[in-house]
């Protein structure tokens, strides 16, 4: 451990070069092209029902990405995300088809709305940990579908019948059909909101949260406030959730209670392990794999799709025990040790 | 007044006393040794000192200020820095990720600010990054830096501690037996570690071990606890010549190998 040089008032002399990422600009600029033409590509290889499956897909995988903030970052297990989910959907619609908002003006207020809920439930999340907090958060998620059907809020809920609402026309001068705009909205907002995510993990907040979940006493050591980051993690999560549930209620042009199940929690919570648990990218692949491996489960037999989907998914887990995430982590580090040598 | 003063403090778990009312004090860029049979209370003081514990009894005061009552996460923002003795690192995190995470209360940035990554926020970033450089060349950890820490043999994960632990430029460093799993040349290149830390670093040691050479080594002052109560105290040479020291190490059911080592 003798280390030669006398670190004069312990700055060491060595300037060290700290890239920023190690890929050059040319690279990110080249991966980030790609990745606009991947997205726009199904605007014209799709036709209307396949658009709309995608865009469920991704809406999807935005919700995955909220609950894999609280979840797989933070490491406090929520089975009740389809509630912030019920909740951006609910804000969305009630405003749109009781006080004719446009489209755009709700997103800010179902995000604060589902921020604030998240950040409420976030404080007895505190005393609540690993089983326990999984299990009232499931109770959250059972609830949800009956208070929305609650005779005190029938009237801005439209109980059981839901609410439906229109989507929002595309803009004059783009020729795109409607079904192609929410696509446009949808994959915009998802790109932003995973950019934004992605900002939050690789940074100071990020590593605190990560610090919190993998050793929470040493956290608290390295003077991190774990009770304010996971409260915060809390709302955060529930904002990017919950806008999913907002452009869900668009794209759907239907809300309904029950359409938000406890079903929807599991479903995320299955897209979250099997795109890869506190991975941005996993996320993604969450989203595809809930909404296309049941059509494919259907595909395969129309008596019990739920057998298959169960197989596939069982498979899945043995094949890649960390999602798709952690299969592609190590292809590509393959791939790299394959450049090199 | 010393950087650390530690007044009758008490600390008990149900029946059992683990620390009896100890004082002593820390000098600004002291090394002091805590010393101790196993059980003495050494690791309980240290929970104290850094709020993982707080005292039944008596105080703990830092730079003149009482911190006994302080929430534990401002302790690292005063600038005690600590490892720990059964490792505490973020496991599925990499070398580099963690001595970061040590780095946390230099940056100030929070959710919104990272989200947007403000330039505020891409400069606190730069600053943190290149001082983990820098202490990833002090502690040797510059060829594992990007490996995920729970990969790492025991020795260097203990390095790793220390790292994270500096880059936040603690003026009192705790270090709870640091040279556990070493061999002789490492306890060697440790102990050059330490004087060199304590005068780069312009801190306070205040260092837990049984490797007694090494203690005796670099310590300027020596604490002794037993049974959790102060037995001596003072320079090397005063404590080990302290007929109630050696009692302690030589005697009933304490085994006999440290104080071999001593
Ligand atoms: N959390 C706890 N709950 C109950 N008893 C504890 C706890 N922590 C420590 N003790 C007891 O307090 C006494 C002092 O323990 P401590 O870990 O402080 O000793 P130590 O001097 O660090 O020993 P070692 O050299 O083995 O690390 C022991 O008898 C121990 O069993
Ligand atoms: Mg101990």
């Amino acid at each position: 451990m003798s280390s030669a040089t006398g670190l004069p008032e312990g700055v060491a002399a060595a300037p060290v070069p700290v890239a920023e990422a190690g890929t050059p600009a040319w690279q990110r600029l080249l991966l980030v092209a790609g990745g606009v033409i991947l997205a726009l590509a199904p605007l014209w290889l799709l036709e209307s029902f396949h658009l709309f499956q995608l865009t469920m897909a991704v809406i999807m995988a935005l919700a995955v990405l909220g609950l894999n903030i609280v979840t797989g970052y933070n490491g406090q297990i929520s089975l009740g995300h389809g509630a912030f989910f019920a909740v951006g959907a609910y804000c969305t619609a009630i405003l749109m088809s009781h006080f004719d908002w446009s489209f755009w003006w709700t997103l800010p207020v179902s995000a604060a709305v589902c921020a604030t809920v998240g950040f409420g439930i976030g404080f007895p999340a505190l005393r609540l940990a690993g089983h326990y907090l999984a299990l009232t958060t499931f109770a959250l998620a059972v609830a949800v579908p009956q208070l929305l059907k609650h005779k005190a809020v029938e009237d801005w809920t439209g109980g059981v019948q839901g609410l439906f609402l229109v989507k929002p026309d595309p803009p004059a001068f783009l020729p795109v059909t409607p079904d192609q705009w929410i696509y446009l909205v949808v994959v915009s907002i998802a790109a932003v909101l995973f950019f934004l995510t992605w900002n939050l993990i690789r940074g100071r907040i990020g590593r605190a949260l990560m610090a919190t979940r993998d050793h929470p006493t040493a956290a608290e050591a390295m003077g991190m406030d774990i009770a304010s980051l996971k409260t915060k993690a809390f709302a955060v999560s529930a904002l990017v959730t919950g806008i999913a549930g907002s452009l869900s209620a668009v794209a759907i042009e239907f809300v309904a209670p029950d359409s938000f199940t406890i079903f929807v929690s599991i479903t995320l919570f299955v897209g979250m392990v099997a795109g890869g648990v506190a991975s941005i990218l996993g996320s993604l692949f969450g989203g595809l794999f809930v909404l296309f491996v049941p059509n494919i489960a259907e595909s395969i037999s129309k008596a019990a799709p739920g057998v298959i989907y169960g197989i596939i998914l069982i498979g899945l887990l043995f094949v890649m025990p960390d999602g798709f995430a952690g299969l592609l982590r190590r292809l590509t580090a393959r791939l790299r040790r394959g450049g090199t040598s | 007044m010393a950087l650390l003063e530690v007044r009758d403090v008490v600390v008990r778990f149900g029946g059992v006393t683990a620390v009896a009312g100890v004082s002593f004090d820390v000098e600004e860029r002291q090394i002091c040794g805590l010393i101790g049979p196993n059980g003495a209370g050494k690791t309980t003081m240290f929970n104290c000192i850094s709020g993982i514990y707080r005292p039944n009894e008596g105080l703990v005061r830092f730079g003149g200020e009482e911190i006994t009552h302080l929430p534990r996460h401002r302790m690292t923002e005063l600038g005690i820095g600590r490892t720990f003795q059964n490792l505490a690192l973020f496991r599925s995190m990499t070398v580099r990720d963690n001595v970061l995470a040590g780095a946390h209360v230099t940056g100030r940035s929070g959710f919104i600010a990272n989200a947007f990554r403000f330039a505020a926020v891409r400069r606190e970033e730069a600053q943190a990054a290149l001082r983990a450089e820098e202490l990833l060349g002090l502690l040797r950890l510059r060829p594992v830096a990007d490996i995920p820490v729970a990969a790492l043999p025991f020795g260097t994960q203990k390095r790793v501690e220390m790292a994270r632990a500096l880059i936040s430029r603690p003026r009192l460093l705790l270090l709870d037996e640091p040279a556990g799993g070493l061999n002789h040349e490492e306890v060697d290149a440790l102990a050059e570690l330490l004087r060199e830390i304590r005068h780069s670093f312009d801190l306070s040691i205040l260092l837990v071990e049984h490797h007694m050479s090494l203690v005796m080594r670099v310590s300027d002052k020596v604490a002794v606890l037993d049974f959790g109560k102060k037995i001596a105290d003072g320079t090397p040479y005063e404590v080990q010549n302290d007929p109630q020291v050696i009692r302690a190490y030589l005697g009933d059911g304490h085994g006999d190998e440290h104080a071999r080592a001593a």
